[in-house]
């Protein structure tokens, strides 16, 4: 079968099945049919070459305006050049098809929409994706494309790697450039792919890394390629779990995949992670008080045009006195401290990704602990503390009659662990993406 | 934090900023704010040395 014979494959599935799953909001099949011709030429060759994918619309793609999930961002002229890692990739011989649906400027863990619609999650259409990279998590789930990439402030890439039965990568901080994204939080915003396989999830990744400069948070690091490593086993890894907080604040799915995944893993020792509550309050605090920053003139100018649950939390977030901030950034490096002193004597840490597999689109609360909480900002509790500080994450996905997932914690720099383990269990079955009935 | 003190706060701080709400925004912004505020205090309780300071360049 010739590539574009493939991309037309993907295209009409796309087409047939994004009317229920509202996971793209543009499909760029031109520019696809045209890679694909390449590739079948010859002229761009590469370990993803074929490979279709699609990127959560914050990424820049040439001749689109980059909308992030808004309404007032279509107004913006059409973008002049593709992001970083859309180009790393392309490169790479991955096929751009699309852009992807989000909740608005990825304040949201939830897949909701208010202009473009829910995204839909495969595995039941009447709950949620996940958010913010609700689209990724839907498109990758349902089957349109084996690759998409997300963004992650808060677990905006675990989240939807959870609800939807995914792999996920959230990379250390500083380790993929931004360039040509567009912001929400500078001080913690990531990106990284969605997959349903761990060696789709590292060939990615490898594709993606190496230095740019034009992103003043990306690291002058060389490139630490982890496909060859994927296969070397847990042998020898120090892997525990995460008590204190990660045993509070969940329903009975989640605690019980991370048991499946630890009695795989042949993991008992519990480690408690300091101060974790603190983590994630310190990470909220930043987040509004930065994403406020960010959009205070549009805030001004033109409020009635934001989807108003994330308007008035960005109003709120206007209102943080400076001293909270620059304590929280403050403690956020006593964190790293605490945590690079945690792993000196592990390897990686077992955690919840979210509290529950998905709630239904629509539902605004649900209870943890005997506590109503709202939703939209509570399914990042158990991410939040740990992008806080950029430990790199893998989100495997723990089979259940819905899907959830469960964190790989690695230390910074060393996604490879995380990959390994994600491997092991996929190897033995204990971490499998799941197909649907309806989407598989 | 009461409705009334989230309140001052909100009418202060609304026209400092240059920002106008509508009344009907109102409970959702003092609902947020209440849950920033004490994330605020959880953070403002830890105590950090006066020589504790943020990575210029953060590299986790």
């Amino acid at each position: 079968m010739t590539v574009r014979a493939a991309i037309e494959a993907t295209l009409t599935n796309i087409a047939a099945k994004d009317r229920v799953l509202n996971a793209f909001t543009d499909v760029t099949a031109e520019r696809a049919l045209a890679r694909a011709d390449a590739v079948d030429a010859g002229k761009v060759t590469g370990p993803l070459a074929g490979m279709p994918f699609a990127v959560k619309n914050l990424f820049d793609v040439k001749g689109l305006p980059t909308r992030a999930g808004s309404a007032i961002n279509r107004e913006r002229p059409p973008a002049q050049r593709d992001s970083v890692l859309i180009e790393r990739l392309e490169n790479a011989g991955a096929i751009l098809v699309g852009a992807l649906n989000m909740g608005e400027y990825a304040y949201d863990f939830t897949g909701e929409n208010l202009h473009d619609g829910p995204s839909r999650n495969p595995h039941d259409i009447a709950r949620m994706t996940g958010g913010s990279s609700g689209g990724s998590g839907g498109a990758v789930g349902g089957g349109l494309v084996p690759l998409a990439l997300g963004s992650d402030t808060n677990g905006s890439i675990r989240v939807p790697s959870s609800l939807c039965g995914l792999f996920g990568l959230k990379p250390t901080f500083g380790r993929l450039p931004r360039t040509g994204s567009f912001p929400f939080v500078s001080s913690l915003d990531h990106l990284g792919p969605l997959t349903r396989s761990v060696a789709d999830l590292a060939a990615a990744y490898d594709a993606m890394q190496g230095h740019d400069p034009a992103d003043p948070f990306c690291a002058n690091r060389p490139a630490e390629p982890t496909a060859a490593l994927l296969n070397q086993g847990i042998d020898g890894l120090r892997i525990v779990r995460a008590g204190g907080y990660f045993r509070t604040m969940q329903m009975p799915e989640a605690t019980a995949a991370v048991d499946r995944i630890c009695a795989a893993l042949g993991v008992a020792a519990e480690v408690e992670i300091p101060e974790a509550a603190r983590a994630r309050a310190a990470a909220y605090l930043i987040t509004t008080a930065e994403g406020a920053a960010l959009h205070l003139r549009r805030l001004r100018e033109r409020p009635a045009d934001f989807d108003p649950d994330v308007r008035d939390r960005l109003i709120a977030g206007t209102m943080v006195p400076a001293g909270m901030v620059i304590q929280a950034q403050k403690f956020r490096r006593w964190f790293q401290d605490a945590m690079a002193h945690l792993f000196q004597t592990v390897d990686a840490i077992i955690a919840p990704a979210t509290p529950c597999s998905a709630p239904l689109i629509g539902q605004k609360t649900f209870v943890l602990d005997g506590v109503e909480l709202p939703v939209r900002p509570n399914m990042g509790i158990f991410t939040q503390p740990i992008s806080f500080i950029g430990l790199p994450v893998v989100a495997v996905p723990a089979a259940g009659p819905m899907p959830i997932g469960v964190q790989i914690i690695a230390p910074a720099w060393r996604e490879d662990i995380a990959l390994r383990i994600a491997r092991h269990l996929e190897a033995t079955g204990a971490a499998v993406a799941q197909t649907t009935k309806d989407f598989p | 934090m009461t409705d009334a003190e989230l309140d001052a706060i909100i009418d202060a701080m609304l026209p400092a900023l240059g920002l106008h709400a509508q009344p009907a925004w109102r409970d959702a912004i003092r609902m947020n704010l209440a849950v920033t505020y004490r994330m605020g205090a959880t953070v403002m309780a830890f105590p950090l040395p006066d020589e504790a300071e943020p990575a210029p360049v953060f590299e986790a």
